[in-house]
């Protein structure tokens, strides 16, 4: 359920203004607006929904449902945090329900075992020429880092998305899944260098020199 | 200070979020130059980071934005002035000169008509032959005077159930029978 922002911190932001006025609107009738205060964050939501639940449809439906329970909720949203962190931890939550629920179907427990605080060891020491954006056109290389991603363990999923890739503060991450920032700094350190592993074998080998279509053959 | 590698992959994460003292990431930055392999490890980890973090990496599902959209939509109130609201109004308004139309037609309706004026020609024999004029409003038994007719004007002789099909309403004088009362 909706759990209430615990600090009062509140970061900078250049959208608060103009995104206050449209919560405010929006809470005195203007219902319509509620679409455009949530708009730039759809990615956000989904990108989250996914990574926890690592199934499009699933991801789908929740990042749904957590869009209409913010809507529903709006009221609660006391400007203590982001509008967007708010949002983001309404989907983690309802995400969350989610996976319990399709958990407690299949009588398996979430894996929630405690942070394995022993130093990680690289296994890969290989070094890959740096893949440059622009690679990301490529659907083999999205195709790739989405599976990378689904392959880490909830906890570290859930700290590497918030923070690197919905770019939020450490402090943000650790208040949205509810864990010390010093946790966050562990799973993340793991996550980051779990990745690595995973992704080095493919990446190291010369990935992005290869064409990407087969020498001599046409795409059309 | 002096680091060795296990001490540079345990802070490598903080490296990358410029979290550590000057001291270690001079310690550090020593460590890179003569170590291959966490070179390799920082130069990996800091490119997986940068990948990650780029919108393109992730995908929204085609049609997603529309799906959210229509979903919320069908979850929202009404709201006022709408097109909808215009035409909840204008059923009440029917509804209501609906009523007053029947309470004049029922012959037990406790309202008296206060004006024979303008009745639908409801009572009228369909059948019968009625009068009428180009310009005028109302249809008449034929020969009736005061059927309204400018020089010149066509009368016609045509049924009562066409007249009334034409717009026109009884003569309150020569049709008085066949008005409710």
């Amino acid at each position: 359920m909706l759990r209430r922002m615990t600090t009062v911190e509140k970061p900078p932001d250049a959208g608060d203004g103009r995104e206050q006025a449209l919560i405010t609107r929006i809470c005195n009738g203007e219902s319509s607006l509620f679409a455009a205060l949530v708009k730039p964050y759809e990615r956000r939501v989904y990108v989250t929904a996914l990574a926890l639940l690592r199934n499009e449809a699933d991801a789908q439906d929740v990042a749904q449902e957590a869009i209409l329970k913010a809507f529903t909720h709006l009221r609660q949203f006391r400007g203590e945090a982001r509008f967007s962190t708010w949002l983001i931890q309404i989907t983690v939550n309802e995400a969350r329900m989610r996976q319990r629920k399709q958990h407690a179907e299949l009588f398996e427990p979430i894996n929630d075992s405690p942070d394995d605080e022993g130093a990680y060891t690289p296994r890969d020491f290989a070094d890959w020429r740096e893949i440059p954006s622009e690679a990301l056109e490529r659907s083999e290389l999205r195709a790739l880092l989405t599976k990378a991603l689904a392959s880490l363990g909830q906890k570290y999923r859930e700290v590497f998305l918030l923070r690197d890739v919905e770019h939020m503060s450490i402090e943000e991450t650790a208040r949205v899944l509810e864990i010390s920032v010093a946790s966050v700094k562990t799973r993340l350190l793991r996550a980051r260098l779990m990745l690595r592993d995973i992704l080095a074998p493919t990446l190291a080998d010369g990935w992005f020199s290869r064409a990407p279509f087969g020498k001599g053959s046409k795409p059309w | 200070m002096v680091v060795n590698c296990e001490h540079v992959w345990q802070e490598i994460s903080n490296y990358l979020e410029g979290e550590v003292s000057p001291e270690l990431r001079a310690a550090m930055e020593a460590h890179f130059r003569e170590c291959r392999h966490c070179t390799a490890v920082l130069d990996g980890t800091r490119n997986v980071m940068h990948l990650y973090a780029d919108n393109r990496a992730i995908e929204l599902p085609a049609g997603f934005s529309k799906r959210w959209q229509s979903r919320l939509a069908e979850s929202m109130p009404r709201p006022r002035g709408t097109a909808y609201g215009w035409l909840v109004a204008i059923a009440a308004v029917a509804l209501i000169s609906g009523s007053f139309a029947l309470a004049r037609l029922d012959p037990s309706s406790p309202f008296a008509l206060r004006s024979y004026h303008s009745q639908p020609g409801t009572g009228v024999p369909a059948g019968m032959m009625v009068q009428v004029s180009e310009d005028g409003k109302t249809f008449h038994v034929p020969g009736c005077r005061y059927l309204h007719k400018h020089e010149n004007e066509n009368v016609r002789l045509i049924a009562a159930s066409e007249a009334i099909r034409e717009g026109y309403v009884p003569c309150v004088r020569c049709l008085r029978q066949y008005l409710n009362r």
